[in-house]
């Protein structure tokens, strides 16, 4: 059983070394509650309606204001967000994940809404992978807010060996129609039951909070296991720190009990895939 | 997470048919006072001011912002005109005792009256945003130096242009502007603004006997169902028409919406130079300090 912290906050928007304070007080606690890991929300180190401050907040991967991070992260594991300047000078969404005092891994969201109130398109270059590493909650797979709604997102990750993802995300809340949930909460809460159930594999849903220029961004972040139960939530619209035991016995289990993964066959999918695309596929 | 009956079914444009305006009102009055406390905040601001008409909205609006920042954080003010109908003030007193605020009476005749005594004879509309403007001007006045302030013009105004520029369209932070007439009311009864204020009918109380709805020639309900479906759902104007709205309604609707456009937009500036404000220019307005 491994504890984690999913880091339900409100970064600052445009304020870096406040966010990496925020981050380190966060961390303290996590480490205090006994988690071998925590995970902030997409870009918990600058804010997320950035606009041209993207450039301005943005930082190679191994910069050395990321030092602290690297730093806090000899006695826990740390996934945290931020804007990545790319070895080509792009700037992207990124999603890092730290552990014992070296960057693991980046990933660097791959789907970039550009519609309604979102216009990440217009200020970053889109991420073009989508890898597999090894994480204190076993082998698991990055997908950052708009990434997980791809169902092929989290499709990929349990076919190519994760047994958890992780969704760092902020999410604004919308939708306030009587008689159900906040709209987006209640896509978001069937999304992340339903990859949990039918890929067999642990869903963590790390949501922020706090407000932005005029949107609220609604929290709801949750842990959802293999077999479909919601092992922690944190409230709407608060900050907490969550905290959610992850059994990698029970993807044993379910995955015993329900072979859908091992009796998956992707290379159907790909020879399906490029038959539909008009690329020679032998028969 | 159990799908309630009433989403079962697809929302279907129905003239008789309103039950799509419902919102969960005690979800929405937790948003709009969050945003209230949050964005107050972020600009370094402690206190709220906003002008009480007598009137619904207003009056929502002073139930939200003193739940968000206390009574003591926000300034009511109620400026009639001479004009300006008694009940009115009665109104507005009695909204202030309901959410424990003083309100504090400004009379604008005097100022409106010394401009137009230059002017001469006018037509009601102009005396009628001037009105709004001075009001407005009040409360800027009274919002330095650490207060905000706020809107109260609803998502049914602000779509059919009903309202005036730089009056009481004008405002730092508005937390009703993205619920319709028809939703605000509901709002309004949760948050216990009194019977008398949300039953009676809406007026800009601008000349006597105005109210709303005999300007705009249709019923709030009718307007909120047509944009809601136009706006919310995205349904062109065709749709409606062959669902059994009235056409022409819907068309001076979608006419309206369109010819008042400009008022919704920030000012436009003429592009010359390599990044300009408001166009290549784009900083969040929450930028922080670090």
């Amino acid at each position: 059983m491994t504890k984690i912290a999913i880091a339900q906050c409100a970064p600052a928007l445009g304020a870096f070394k406040r966010n990496v304070a925020m981050h380190e007080d966060w961390i303290a606690k996590a480490r205090g509650a006994g988690a071998r890991l925590i995970v902030f929300p997409e870009l918990s180190l600058t804010g997320y309606y950035l606009k041209d401050l993207a450039g301005e907040l943005s930082c190679a991967a191994d910069d050395e204001r990321l030092r602290p991070i690297v730093e806090a992260s000899r006695h826990i594991d740390i996934s945290a967000g931020f804007v990545e300047r790319g070895p080509d000078a792009r700037l992207h969404i990124a999603q890092g994940y730290w552990s014992r005092g070296e960057l693991v891994h980046v990933h660097r969201k791959v789907y970039l809404p550009t519609y309604g109130i979102f216009d990440d398109g217009r200020y970053f270059g889109p991420g073009d992978r989508f890898d597999v590493f090894r994480s204190a909650a076993g082998p698991a797979g990055i997908a950052i807010c708009e990434d997980l709604w791809h169902a092929s997102v989290p499709y990929l990750y349990s076919t190519t060996g994760a047994t958890i993802v992780f969704c760092p995300s902020a999410s604004p809340g919308r939708g306030v129609a009587e008689g159900g949930d906040l709209g987006t909460a209640e896509s978001c809460r069937l999304m992340d039951r339903f990859y949990a159930q039918y890929l067999t594999m642990y869903v963590v849903f790390v949501n922020r909070v706090g407000h932005e220029d005029g949107i609220a961004f609604w929290g709801g972040s949750e842990a959802v296991a293999p077999d479909g139960t919601v092992v922690a939530r944190a409230p709407d619209f608060e900050e907490q720190l969550l905290i959610a035991d992850i059994d990698p016995d029970l993807v044993a289990r379910e995955r015993d009990r329900n072979p859908l993964i091992r009796d998956e066959r992707p290379e159907l999918v790909i020879s399906q895939l490029m038959r539909a695309r008009g690329a020679l596929v032998k028969d | 997470m159990a799908i309630a009956p009433e989403r079962i079914g697809a929302i279907r444009p129905d003239p008789t048919d309103l039950s799509p305006l419902r919102i969960d009102e005690q979800l929405v009055r937790r948003m709009l006072v969050a945003f209230l406390r949050d964005e107050t905040a972020k600009s370094g601001h402690k206190r709220v001011v906003l002008g009480l008409s007598g009137g619904i909205d207003s009056a929502a609006v002073a139930a939200l912002a003193a739940e968000a920042m206390g009574r003591e954080n926000v300034t009511a003010l109620f400026m009639p005109y001479t004009s300006s109908s008694p009940e009115s003030r009665e109104h507005a007193r009695l909204i202030g005792r309901t959410f424990g605020l003083a309100v504090e009476e400004v009379d604008i005749t005097a100022q409106v009256d010394a401009y137009f005594a230059r002017a001469g004879e006018v037509d009601k509309v102009r005396r009628g945003n001037k009105m709004a403007r001075e009001r407005k001007s009040i409360e800027y006045d009274r919002s330095w130096p650490d207060g905000l302030v706020l809107g109260t013009s609803n998502k049914t105004e602000l779509l059919l242009g009903y309202g005036t520029r730089y009056g009481d369209m004008a405002c730092d932070l508005n937390p009703v502007g993205d619920l319709y007439k028809t939703q605000l009311r509901e709002l309004a009864v949760l948050l216990g603004v009194p019977d008398v204020v949300v039953k009676k009918p809406p007026t800009a109380d601008l000349w006597v006997g105005q109210t709303d709805e005999s300007e705009l020639g249709f019923t709030y309900a009718q307007a909120d169902l047509i944009l809601y479906h136009l706006v919310d759902r995205r349904l062109r104007p065709d749709a409606l028409v062959a669902a059994g709205f009235d056409a022409s309604l819907v068309r001076g609707i979608r006419e309206r919406m369109r010819k008042s456009h400009y008022k919704r937009v920030m000012p436009l500036i003429a592009k010359v130079s390599l990044r300009t404000v408001g166009h290549d220019f784009l900083y969040p307005r929450d930028w922080e300090a670090d």
